[in-house]
């Protein structure tokens, strides 16, 4: 399982961005997860909740935004989404393409904050 | 209490850490001029026994070395070793995959400049390696013949990252009746346009092919992360 190892170093950009921000306290961190990022949600969900005990938001959620695969098909010189993750193949022109527009992702993409965290 | 909350936005790759450094080892290879290749595949689809039969034929003609990762024994090394060029075991105890830092630390005390080819051999897994980029310029994915032709459609991901699918123990297939149709179906579903080669390291039936693969390699560049 390299979930562990994911949520880890989840918590460190976490912590970081949060710094960077001056944020003390994060209610939820959101992240984007693509299909072909090589992640089990569920895995993702319960390591978090091993490795935020030792990070400076111990009682912090994951929210996970769900991304589908995106592929761009020539023929239709259009980006497609993905007949699945076994089949990337347009759905409309049923052309295969290796050309990966969107699926990998695997991005922080927002910390939640209580409104008493924002100065005035 | 005030319980309201409200987002603030940011970007950042989760990997940024191991994608940084992924890219400082690659940026490193190509200055001092080495083609790193990796290999990844599950358990027992022969890894080592290609490796072994790759460093064979290459050492003659170039400088090669090569990184094994595992997680408990260094018996992959020191089979390596066997082919007399110099090997390192990366011993990664309940770590199931490779990450770039990991790379890193085994190759100080080793001259890259002094190498033509640099091959990481990954843990034997299908799903962990798929996520961290370790500064390859080529990723062969293995998939032996005794796997059934259905593997790639199991585990998508790590066939997507791969740049070559080698499909191993060749010289098994009639035995256990391998469909290669079926299996290349299964590959170019998963990773439309994915290059294929069959070998086999024991009787070396297409390594010819692996090889000049290899040695086209050489002068060319890959760019993964970002």
């Amino acid at each position: 399982m390299h979930e562990l190892s994911i949520a880890l170093n989840l918590l460190d950009v976490a912590a970081e961005e949060a710094e960077r921000r001056n944020i003390k306290s994060v209610e939820a961190v959101h992240i984007k997860l693509g299909p072909l990022s090589g992640v089990v949600k569920s895995a993702l969900i319960s390591a978090y909740d091993l490795a935020r005990e030792h990070s400076p938001f111990p009682d912090s959620r994951l929210v996970v935004e769900d991304v589908p695969i995106v592929i761009y098909c020539e023929p239709c010189a259009a980006e497609q989404p993905a007949a699945s993750i076994q089949q990337l193949v347009c759905p409309v022109c049923h052309t295969p393409s290796g050309k990966i527009v969107m699926g990998r992702e695997m991005e922080l993409t927002a910390l939640e904050i209580a409104d008493s965290e924002i100065e005035p | 209490m005030n319980t309201q909350t409200r987002l603030v936005q940011v970007r950042t790759k989760i990997l940024k850490q191991n994608d940084v450094l992924a890219r400082g080892l690659r940026q490193r290879f190509a200055r001092d001029g080495v083609t790193v290749v990796s290999l990844v595949s599950s358990p027992g689809a022969g890894k080592t026994a290609l490796l072994e039969a790759l460093l064979g034929r290459l050492r003659d003609e170039f400088r090669v070395a090569a990184l094994v990762g595992d997680l408990a024994t260094d018996n992959d090394a020191r089979r390596l070793a066997r082919a007399e060029v110099p090997t390192k075991q990366i011993t990664t105890g309940t770590v199931c995959h490779l990450e770039a830092d990991m790379v890193a630390e085994a190759l100080e005390g080793w001259n890259t400049g002094e190498l033509d080819f640099l091959f990481i051999e990954n843990v034997g897994n299908l799903v962990c390696p798929a996520t961290w980029d370790l500064g390859e310029q080529l990723r062969l994915v293995l998939f032996s013949v005794t796997e059934g032709e259905d593997k790639p459609l199991k585990y998508p991901t790590i066939f997507n990252t791969a740049d070559v699918a080698v499909i191993t123990k060749a010289d098994l297939a009639d035995a256990v009746e391998f469909d290669a149709d079926a299996a290349n179906r299964s590959l170019q579903s998963v990773r439309p346009g994915i290059e294929t080669l069959k070998v086999s390291a024991k009787t070396g039936e297409g390594m010819g092919a692996l090889l000049q693969r290899l040695r086209a390699l050489r002068g060319g560049g890959k760019q993964w992360a970002e």
